[in-house]
């Protein structure tokens, strides 16, 4: 097996911290650029790794040519009718005797050419002509100027660029600032100036504590946690934090904090907030699973040595949580249930002009839970579910809403199964969130987004491509999951109000839900909607049939005969009508027939009647094989039309097998 | 360990040794040291200019009576523009913060991404809370749009929260208990500030008088500014007069919103009312200014 080729192309981009969630993204498309910079020029080579810090985006690049391949390029002359003077003519234009002309064919008559050899260029000089491109062409959410109006946009200030071929500096200028073979090290644990090469480039870096790369970041983080961790305590693991944090830091490590054990004494759900969403802190629990008076915090430097990075976070901490208690004691001041008025100053939607309140919003969905069937419980928790919005915790922690309420009503004494409603409105909040887990809650959750979806496509602020400030997806997604998942008993489509647009929305969810969140086959997902979407469970018992009996043996040959008769009718044009038994051929089309009549069908049990249907398929099959559809006799035919009609509708109310693509 | 007013000394001989105009506080109520003339006019147009000072921020809104250990209605911020911005503007930061005593390597430093809008000034930028030990002390930013104008050279602005930072290196729990100077706390210097205006702006300020202010105010301003375009005299137009005039609207609705005086659906019309008129200032300041430097030119060549 041949080698690799050795690494031999280093761009390192020197950058003022960028923030961490845009670094993946930027990445990607560096690598892809430059692989394309690559394939385009014939440079050979390979992109072999990139990756980043918060202060440089690095690619190394192995096997990339010294210089492209020589080429041939076959230069058109006038026609040889033109005669020696144009020949000549053309000759001295490239540069050669008329001797080195050759003459061809082409479609239009003998034509003289000459053979250019073009020598390929240097790699350094297309490295040096794309690179600035290249660099500034990476997209970011928000980008900037800082060198003068009108100047180099980028997410934050470039301050350096190494850019290595072999150990040639490639020359070039980009946003003011020419490469070098220095980088930088870490802001306080490295020197200002780091040399580096190809080879050395990672360990140069590591010397002056910069880990370049996110996974040995990542590494970091996680073994010096496990050393400061208290025995009999884990993390709550949260693998979107320990990203963030890797990429905030050159030089991540982890140390201990902890706090007074009375403020655990305060609701888990707030504690975590804080220390997850405000201090980006892992928090730690008991083996139990509750809540210790410990928090990880991750700094960017190698040691805490005197112990103030620690004192000092506890100290922010407990000053968070301080406010949360105040917040905590001041909001019991006035229950949730002496707030619903309150509701009408917060605005929910402004484009609703007179319904545009939060406590409008309440209404609606109080009369929607009722219509849903909902308890007096439901109905109280629909009422209260949004008062929350008016408390000073929930004004503080955002994110908190919903959460507060359920608590605040427990604390308040509200029944439980309110509480618990108000708690999980919110969710599902994403695809992976798991829905409500009481019926009531389910109810609610499903009457706030109902109620959101079709507020906002009355008006007609309807998502379009990327564009979707109100997260009407989210919420239709909640919708599709909710009914799918959960107990309640009730059609999507009835939902909906009639309103056409919004039902070309959800059928869209529905399909996004049962492919890509449950891993349907597209076309199994098609042919079952396509026989009715608006029951969900329904739906999902149909296509749970239909992906069991599909790799049986008759099933797919038999889609495949749907599929022509779905299209024999559609020629003939063919809308329907009786069968006359008289009018039957004896042999294989009364087989079918009678095959047809015979069968019966659970209407329930959709795995039972696929299998049956599937075994229909040597009865179809003979029927094909002996039988002229297209029958000279007008009224045979109308017969035989009006025989394969009748089996395509009997059989299409669990899915429309044409659908099915075959093999 | 350095006091209150230490710190703000130290502070201020660092960015004088770096080319900084060490201003005085402006006089009149600003929400943000960014609100300041030295920071919202001189930031527009082609010319460098280096300032920090000093600037106590009014949020009526955030008033706690002098009750809650961090939270205050005025706090005080140290305003820095460096416009352009320096290659080395994070390192000249950085130094500052050493300046102060904070040996950055035994202290976690991170820079998190916080953009800032303004949408009363028209204004925005990118940059980042910059991080200690987990505690937000500055807010830096890189202006690219004041008064819906483009910057023509984009500069960094550095606040920093002079309160928070004080009671982190004094290790005090309490904003109130920093030393102000030795014999002084910081409470006994401005608690009663803090007791009075929370008192006025939650519970006495009469909404009627705020918003006849704010009317009275508003017209003064949109006044002067329909008046500048058919001007003939415009060097000698009073732009700075004007633009107090915007200030003190932007102040009043701050008070009448800590009030609960303007609803959510208000809200967004009342801003846009202080947007039009800082919009117009700054236009106004650029062409001004435009007018001054073309005149100063043709006397040089002359």
């Amino acid at each position: 097996m041949a080698q690799d080729p050795q690494p031999n192309f280093l761009l390192e981009i020197g950058v003022e911290e960028i923030p961490d969630w845009m670094i993946q993204n930027a990445l990607d498309h560096l690598q892809k650029a430059f692989e394309n910079l690559l394939a385009e020029n014939k440079l050979g080579g390979r992109v072999f790794w990139t990756d980043a810090t918060p202060r440089r985006l690095a690619l190394v690049a192995r096997g990339v040519l010294p210089g492209q391949p020589d080429s041939v390029e076959q230069v058109m002359g006038p026609p040889k009718s033109a005669g020696e003077g144009a020949a000549k003519g053309f000759a001295r234009k490239q540069g050669v005797g008329v001797e080195a002309l050759q003459v061809i064919e082409t479609g239009k008559g003998e034509y003289y050419s000459f053979e250019k050899k073009v020598a390929g260029r240097p790699a350094v000089r297309i490295l040096a002509e794309s690179l600035p491109g290249i660099i500034l062409g990476i997209p970011w959410p928000k980008a900037m100027y800082w060198t003068s109006r009108g100047g180099a946009r980028f997410i934050r200030p470039i301050r350096w660029v190494v850019a290595l071929f072999g150990s040639e500096v490639i020359p070039f200028e980009v946003a003011g600032v020419k490469p070098g073979a220095v980088s930088q090290g870490h802001r306080r644990f490295g020197a200002r100036d780091v040399p580096v090469s190809i080879e050395h480039y990672q360990e140069e870096l590591e010397k002056n504590h910069v880990l370049v790369r996110v996974s040995s970041r990542r590494k970091r983080i996680v073994e010096t946690l496990k050393r400061v961790l208290p025995e009999g305590h884990h993390i709550k693991r949260d693998l979107e934090l320990l990203d963030t944090l890797a990429f905030l830091t050159e030089y991540p490590t982890s140390i201990l904090g902890s706090f007074d054990r009375s403020y655990l004494a305060l609701p888990a759900e707030v504690l975590v907030t804080v220390m997850r969403h405000h201090q980006k802190y892992f928090s730690v629990e008991h083996e139990d699973g509750s809540l210790a008076p410990y928090f990880i915090a991750v700094m960017n430097t190698p040691s805490d040595p005197e112990g103030f990075v620690r004192s000092g976070n506890e100290r922010v901490l407990r000053a968070r949580f301080n406010d949360a208690r105040f917040f905590w004691q001041v909001d019991q001041n006035r229950k949730l249930a002496g707030r619903v008025e309150d509701l009408k100053a917060v605005t929910y939607q402004k484009q609703l002009g007179e319904q545009s309140s939060y406590w409008h919003k309440a209404q609606r969905m109080v009369k929607l839970v009722c219509e849903l069937g909902g308890d007096a419980d439901a109905q109280r928790a629909a009422l209260l579910c949004k008062c929350d919005l008016t408390t000073e915790m929930v004004k503080e922690f955002t994110e908190l809403q919903g959460v507060v309420g359920g608590l605040y009503c427990r604390a308040q004494g509200e029944p439980e199964a309110v509480a618990k409603a108000v708690y999980e409105h919110y969710k599902p909040e994403g695809m992976e969130d798991s829905i409500p887990s009481t019926a009531g809650g389910q109810i609610v959750a499903l009457a706030d987004k109902v109620d959101t979806l079709r507020e906002c496509f009355r008006i007609g602020l309807v998502p379009t491509g990327s564009k979707d400030p109100f997260a009407l997806r989210r919420a239709a997604q909640g919708v599709v999951k909710i009914l799918a998942e959960g107990e309640v008993d009730q059609s999507l489509r009835v939902l909906l109000d009639g309103d056409e647009t919004l039902e070309g929305f959800l059928e869209d969810r529905v399909r996004h839900y049962f492919r890509e969140v449950r891993g349907f086959a597209y076309d199994e997902v098609n042919a079952v909607m396509a026989a009715g979407w608006s029951d969900l469970k329904d739906l999902q018992s149909r296509l749970e049939a239909l992906s069991s009996v599909r790799p049986t043996g008759g099933f797919e040959p038999l889609a495949a005969s749907f599929k022509r008769i779905r299209n024999i009718l559609k020629q003939a044009g063919f809308e329907g009508g009786e069968v006359n038994e008289d009018l039957l051929e004896s042999g294989a089309e009364s087989a079918l027939y009678n095959a047809i009549g015979e069968l019966e069908l659970t209407g329930t049990d959709y795995t039972a009647d696929l299998e049956a249907i599937a075994a229909l398929r040597p009865r179809v099959d003979d029927y094909f094989d002996h039988v002229l559809v297209n029958a000279p006799d007008p009224e045979v035919r109308a017969n035989r039309l009006a025989l394969l009609h009748g089996m395509l509708t009997r059989f299409s109310g669990i899915a429309d097998f044409s659908e099915i693509v075959t093999s | 360990m350095l006091s209150y007013q230490q710190l703000l000394f130290n502070l201020k001989q660092y960015w004088s040794g770096r080319g900084c105009i060490i201003q005085e506080p402006y006089d009149l109520e600003v929400g943000a040291g960014t609100m300041c003339p030295e920071t919202f006019l001189r930031v527009l147009g082609p010319k460098p200019y280096r300032v920090a000072y000093v600037q106590p921020s009014r949020r009526p809104a955030d008033g706690r009576y002098g009750e809650n250990p961090n939270r205050l209605y005025k706090h005080q911020q140290l305003q820095v523009i460096l416009k352009p911005s320096p290659d080395d503007i994070i390192e000249q930061y950085l130094g500052s913060l050493e300046a102060i005593g904070i040996d950055l390597r035994k202290h976690d430093i991170k820079f998190e991404e916080d953009n800032w809008e303004s949408p009363t000034l028209g204004a925005w930028g990118v940059g980042w809370q910059v991080m200690l030990d987990g505690l937000e002390i500055t807010q830096f930013t890189y202006f690219q749009q004041c008064g819906g104008i483009d910057l023509d050279l984009a500069p960094a602005e550095l606040t920093y929260g002079l309160e928070r930072i004080a009671a982190f290196l004094q290790g005090k729990e309490s904003i109130y208990e920093v030393e102000w100077t030795p014999g002084f706390t910081y409470g006994d210097v401005r608690l009663a500030d803090e007791q009075h205006f929370s008192v006025y702006n939650f519970e006495l300020a009469d909404i009627a008088t705020l918003w006849q202010l704010f009317e009275l105010n508003e017209r003064e301003a949109q006044r002067l500014i329909d008046g500048y375009g058919k001007l003939t005299g415009k060097e000698r137009y009073p732009v700075l007069a004007v633009y107090d005039h915007v200030l003190k609207c932007s102040h009043l609705f701050n008070l009448l919103d800590s009030r609960g005086a303007i609803s959510v659906t208000e809200r967004v019309a009342v801003i846009a009312r202080v947007r039009k008129l800082a919009v117009g200032t700054a236009k106004i300041w650029v062409d001004q200014n435009q007018l001054l430097d073309a005149r100063c030119e043709a006397k040089e060549a002359a």
